[in-house]
């Protein structure tokens, strides 16, 4: 039997990814490292949108997608704008010594 | 008529002058324009009071509502002016022997280092009390009565270096917070029951309120009453309000503020109507205040206490009228007592200022061979007040009593618990007159300590928290007001003719103001018909022949009274120990009895009081506080400030939601 491309393929590609993603934020501590972590769960989600627009022939998914897109793009802007001051002010960066929001 | 606002407006002006002006003005100028703005006032009120006249009865009123007061939705107080026949006799007399008193005073307190003050709080009580007969609703009236209050705090304390004086000025002051209470809540009880608080509307719904309701407000203002006109058992405040100047004495505690509580149950009189056994009480307290006070000022040796208690017991005359729903007698003879208790006072003024500040009467003595004048207009004041024909004071001291003898069953008894007080009246007083104008020796000249037997009532004069007009500022540099300057080679001498022209005025309108109201027809009862149109309630005086038979019997026991006096003092008939019991001499003990209970058990609850106030209610408070911030310090550890638990929390809220969903959606 040939390997058929269905669309559950795609959705669990997404999950895995997302996966990955969410225990990389959760497990490195260099803030660029996380940042990438969070754009792999976006276009996680993403993939997952698109996947569901074809499988449910709806165009709404895929127009979701431009969305998050830009919200990506803001989102990185700012944070590589934080991150950017916090290496001017120290070597290293480690997401662990910015805690001073500590309660 | 709109003019009517001017009759409060001149006194506020005046006031306001004062307070801007009054120490560039000084010493007379100030007492003058304080003067003028109350003499204004009485010119705007006879105006109108005249224009009035000459209206039919159920015309004569003038309504003037200036702005809306307090605009709360339905709930509309206007600050509005109601000159009915009732608050124009009020407004007469208030302003016309309130300008003789500036006048007296622009004399009596020449020297004194605060002369234009004591101008600018005289004012502004006159102001006051205005309001309080004009105002058109109850909260008007509550306005002026706490005004006249606060004013008379300040002028019985208005030499307030001395610590006696202060203090007299407190107990007046919380003394009439107690009553200031029944006026509150009385007030709210009718709003709640009828919805306003205009006195027009409150006497015509009168009718419509359920008699328990009528009975506890009519209550609830006596209360308020008694605070205010010194019933038992709040009447200790005036004694010691003898500390104030001796025309804030005769202005405040004798003629005006203190007739106040009888104007709001004669205002109320439609609410009265309804109170049933509300009367009866206010009648027998009145009649017993009469009793008790008299008896008190038999035993005085302090010319001003003496009028002091005598004020308490004729203030309880009136209040036997307004319980016996004779609310004419009760005007009548509040306007009389206003005409020869002012009288009385001014000329004590006089005597005590030509005796150099000394008050006690035992240093007095045969002055009338040096104060012509005011001995004779005091003379008459006395003859007034004790009920001798023609003066005024018999006619309508005879109608209040006549009224209470036909009230009821209890009426006999009521009368004669009263015609005792009158007895006593005559008495008290013909011992002042004797004890001051006659007696021979001339005890000023012989030494203080010999002319003064120690006893009872010496120690009386100590205890007392006010004993003594402490004399002008001048004086009060001295270290001790006790120390009077009357010395053995002291001549008495006549005040000045801005003190004696009121005593004159005075004295003629203490001759001839039983005019007002005569009994002998209806149509000499000239108060009667142009008040009775605003009241409600009914009463009856007895026949004619009864009447006469009342009217001797009071003669007589007014002559008894100045006979026995003349026959104890004069005479020396008897010893003057013999009436003059501690008991009387230290006002039944009653002040001191509220001394021991408010001190021993009052001061032991006020404490537990206190204690739960920080045990209880501060201890719930901080409890908040401290349960707060515990519960903050408890939740801190959520909070470590490292991203990546964050990170961690939303994922696994995130899955616990989405677990959620799942096996909702899923069942």
């Amino acid at each position: 039997m040939t390997l058929q491309l269905t669309g559950s393929w795609y959705l669990v590609l997404a999950a895995m990814i997302f996966a990955i993603g969410a225990v990389g934020l959760m497990v490195r501590r260099n803030p660029l490292v996380m940042f990438m972590c969070v754009e792999l769960m976006l276009n996680a989600v993403n993939l997952t949108f698109v996947t569901f627009s074809r499988l449910l022939d709806d165009v709404g998914g895929q127009a979701v997608v431009f969305f998050v897109l830009v919200v990506a793009a803001a989102e990185v802007v700012v944070g590589l704008a934080i991150i950017v001051a916090i290496m001017r002010r120290r070597q290293g960066a480690n997401a662990d010594d910015v805690s001073l929001m500590r309660g | 008529m709109d003019a009517i606002w001017l009759i409060p407006a001149l006194p506020v002006a005046g006031f306001l002058l004062l307070v801007v002006a009054g120490r560039k003005l000084g010493d007379p100028a100030a007492g003058w324009v304080a003067t003028l703005a109350v003499a204004g006032s009485f010119v705007v009120s006879a105006a109108v009071f005249l224009h009035l006249l000459g209206l039919p009865a159920e015309e004569r009123n003038v309504t003037v509502t200036l702005w809306q007061w307090l605009p709360a939705g339905s709930f509309q107080v206007s600050f509005g002016l109601f000159f009915d026949q009732l608050s124009g006799v009020m407004c007469l007399f208030i302003t016309g022997i309130g300008a003789l008193i500036h006048l007296y005073a622009v004399g009596y307190m020449k020297g004194d280092p605060h002369y234009s003050r004591f101008f600018v709080y005289l004012n502004l009580f006159v102001a006051s009390m205005l309001l309080l007969v004009l105002g058109d609703n109850l909260l008007m009236t509550f306005l002026g009565w706490e005004g006249v209050g606060a004013c008379s705090y300040l002028l019985i304390s208005f030499w307030f270096t001395d610590p006696a004086n202060a203090s007299a000025g407190k107990k007046a002051f919380v003394t009439n917070r107690i009553g200031d209470l029944g006026f509150m809540l009385a007030t709210f009880l009718l709003f709640v029951s009828l919805g306003t608080v205009n006195y027009t509307e409150i006497n015509a719904a009168a009718p419509k309120l359920a008699g328990v309701t009528a009975t506890a407000v009519a209550l609830l203002f006596f209360l308020a009453a008694t605070g205010k006109s010194a019933q038992l058992p709040l009447f200790v405040w005036l004694p010691d309000a003898m500390a104030g100047p001796t025309p804030v004495s005769a202005l405040i505690h004798a003629a005006t503020m203190v007739t106040s509580g009888v104007f709001l149950l004669t205002r109320l009189s439609g609410v009265m109507a309804e109170a049933g056994w509300a009367n009866g009480l206010i009648a027998w307290v009145g009649v017993l205040t009469a009793l008790v006070a008299a008896g008190a000022g038999v035993a005085q040796n302090d010319i001003k206490k003496v009028l002091a208690y005598s004020t308490v017991s004729q203030l309880g005359f009136m209040f036997l009228a307004v319980g016996t729903q004779n609310y004419v007698g009760a005007i009548f003879h509040m306007i009389t007592h206003a005409f020869f208790k002012a009288l009385l006072f001014l000329g004590a003024g006089a005597v005590i200022y030509s005796m150099a500040h000394e008050q006690d009467m035992r240093r007095y003595g045969n002055l009338r061979k040096y104060l012509p004048v005011t001995f004779v207009t005091m003379g008459i004041g006395w003859l007034a007040i004790s009920g001798i024909p023609p003066f005024s004071g018999f006619w309508s001291k005879d109608e209040v009593l006549a009224g209470a003898f036909n009230a009821g069953p209890a009426g006999p008894v009521l009368w004669f618990l009263g015609i005792t007080a009158a007895v006593l009246t005559a008495f008290y007083m013909t011992r002042l007159m004797i004890m001051t104008f006659f007696g021979g020796a001339e005890h000023w000249r012989t030494d203080a300590a010999e002319s003064l037997p120690e006893g009872g009532a010496d120690e009386d004069a100590e205890l007392s928290v006010a004993g003594h007009d402490t004399g002008h500022g001048a004086h009060s540099d001295d270290a001790g007001h006790d120390h009077h300057h009357l010395t053995p080679d002291h001549t008495p001498r006549e005040a000045p003719v801005t003190m004696l022209l009121p005593l004159v005025v005075l004295a003629g309108l203490a001759v001839v103001g039983g005019l007002m109201n005569l009994p002998f027809s209806h149509r000499l009862e000239n108060l009667a018909i142009w008040i009775e149109p605003v009241l409600a309630g009914e009463h009856e005086l007895p026949g004619a022949a009864v009447l006469w038979v009342l009217a001797i019997l009071a003669t007589a026991g007014a002559v008894l009274g100045v006979w026995f006096s003349y026959r104890v003092y004069q005479q020396h008939k008897v010893a003057p120990e013999k009436v003059e019991k501690p008991v009387l001499a230290h006002a039944w003990y009653i002040d001191e009895t509220y001394a021991k209970v408010v001190g021993g058990p009052g001061e032991a609850s006020f404490d537990a009081v206190a204690e739960f106030d920080q045990k209880v209610v501060d201890g719930a408070v901080n409890g908040v506080g401290s349960g707060t911030r515990w519960i903050g310090r408890a939740l801190r550890p959520l909070q470590p400030g490292f991203v990546r638990s964050y990170a961690l929390g939303v994922a696994v809220g995130s899955v616990l939601v989405l677990a959620f969903v799942v096996t909702r959606m899923s069942l």
